[in-house]
């Protein structure tokens, strides 16, 4: 049993636990959150599992697929648990595909997804930790920070 | 099986199709008669569309349909051309995939090829789009060193020059390690082979670096020389100092074993002496018309006569 964060219980909206320690504000950057939404953030926190992780609460936000394909590249550990009523309704693990279509854009250039063409870019998962991803247009591989920066 | 595939790049070949494209290849060019009175691709259209120029491979491309009996048709200077105006390549793909069985495409922008196939019902065929695959290039070197030496694997190449920009010489490395060979690397340090390309292969290739060509060139079968591009020197007086000491001369020549062979992409600028031209050495020009048989019998495979 993991030790209990000292942070509010919600009533309605999602919790990102087991996010790895250091990235709670990377995985916040990327998600829609509106000005009058709650967000409680765990950073550090004790973890049987992982030593420490960090952990978000967002009052009345319920995550779509984008923001959960963008957070399984970021921290692919990190488990969701969807609240309402104060009960945890669903709860899963984020997954890591294996290509990432769409989501990241590709940071060479001179790669032919970056000139107005209508396709999206399309990246094969080559690494989950540390991630990097390789487009199979240019074939360049792009490293953790190149995706964050790109997300 | 090549039938009705595109070739974006070298890894989409299989060793098989690599050898039925060489054997079709013999075949075409010790019947160049029997090919040309038969017209195997007689009523079948082949597209060049050149996005950036390279008269050279353009015209290889087209001369080999020509010489199929295929018609060729070819967008104008893309700077001209209305389809460059603008328009997406995508939409440029479309379009001339329902003019033509086959398109060649050089682009320069790094996987315009691979885009232009997901567009096209039709083949396509790369001929260099930027990120240094240049797989019919490739497949005529490795032809070449078949041919010229009596064949690829137990062969000591060695590879000078340009190994950092020359980016067919990555395609080539990279091919090679596919056969049992022995690469030398010769190269100053300021333009030796990416580690990218380096990790990519070490561990299946039996491969070294040098920085002078005398600490290799006895033993060497195929002398590879690539093109050191002045532009790429701020200092010209460095280029001038490094195409001395990486130039082959007939000096170099009289170093080398029997039967040895001097291959080089071409255009060669000072890389090569125009002396070493007239050795029993010298095959780049034979390279250079080995495109023909090599691309003809790519083509013949693809359109499957
Ligand atoms: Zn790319």
């Amino acid at each position: 049993m993991e030790r209990t964060l000292k942070i509010s219980k919600i009533k309605d909206g999602t919790v990102i636990d087991h996010i790895p320690s250091g990235k709670a504000v990377k995985v916040l950057n990327i998600l829609k959150i509106s000005e009058n939404t709650s967000v409680s953030i765990g950073i550090r926190v004790p973890s049987n599992m992982m030593g420490f992780k960090d952990v978000i609460k967002i009052e009345n936000k319920f995550l779509e697929k984008i923001e959960l394909d963008k957070i399984s590249l970021i921290a692919p550990s990190a488990t969701i648990s969807i609240i309402k009523d104060y009960d945890i309704t669903e709860k899963f693990k984020v997954d890591l595909p294996e290509s990432v279509i769409g989501i990241v854009r590709c940071t060479n250039q001179n790669c032919i997804t970056n000139a107005g063409e209508p396709v999206s870019p399309e990246f094969k998962v080559i690494s989950a930790n540390p991630l990097a991803l390789k487009c199979i247009y240019c074939k360049r591989e792009m490293s953790e920070s190149d995706v964050i920066n790109s997300l | 099986m090549l039938k009705n595939k595109s070739l974006i790049s070298i890894a989409d070949l299989e060793d098989d199709d690599i050898n039925a494209i060489f054997e079709k290849a013999d075949y075409i060019s010790g019947h160049m008669d029997e090919v040309l009175r038969t017209s195997p691709m007689k009523s079948k259209i082949l597209a060049t569309l050149f996005y950036e120029p390279s008269t050279r491979t353009r015209l290889s491309f087209e001369a080999s349909m020509e010489r199929l009996g295929g018609s060729v048709i070819s967008m104008a200077d893309s700077k001209t051309s209305s389809f460059a105006k603008g328009e997406t390549l995508a939409d440029t793909i479309r379009i001339v995939e329902s003019y033509s069985d086959i398109i060649v495409i050089r682009h320069p922008l790094e996987g315009a090829s691979l885009l232009a196939s997901k567009f096209s019902s039709k083949p396509i065929i790369n001929a260099g789009d930027g990120s240094g695959e240049h797989p019919t290039q490739t497949l005529i070197d490795l032809y070449t060193i078949r041919n010229e030496t009596g064949g690829i694997d137990d062969r000591e190449i060695t590879i000078v020059g340009d190994l950092k920009y020359g980016r067919t010489v990555h395609s080539l490395i990279l091919a090679l390690s596919r056969y049992n060979v022995k690469i030398n690397l010769v190269s100053p340090p300021s333009l030796a082979l990416p580690n990218y390309v380096y990790n990519g292969i070490k561990d299946k290739l039996n491969i070294e670096t040098y920085n002078n060509l005398d600490d290799v060139i006895s033993g060497t079968d195929v002398l590879y020389v690539t093109r050191i591009q002045k532009e790429r020197f701020v200092d010209k007086n460095e280029y001038y100092k490094l195409i001395g000491s990486y130039k082959i001369t007939l000096n170099e020549v009289n170093k080398m074993k029997n039967g040895s062979i001097i291959m080089h992409p071409l255009p060669r600028v000072d890389e090569i002496d125009p002396a070493v031209d007239y050795t029993k050495n010298a095959k780049y020009f034979r390279q250079a018309a080995n495109g023909i048989p090599v691309r003809m019998s790519l083509i013949s495979i693809i359109l499957g006569d």
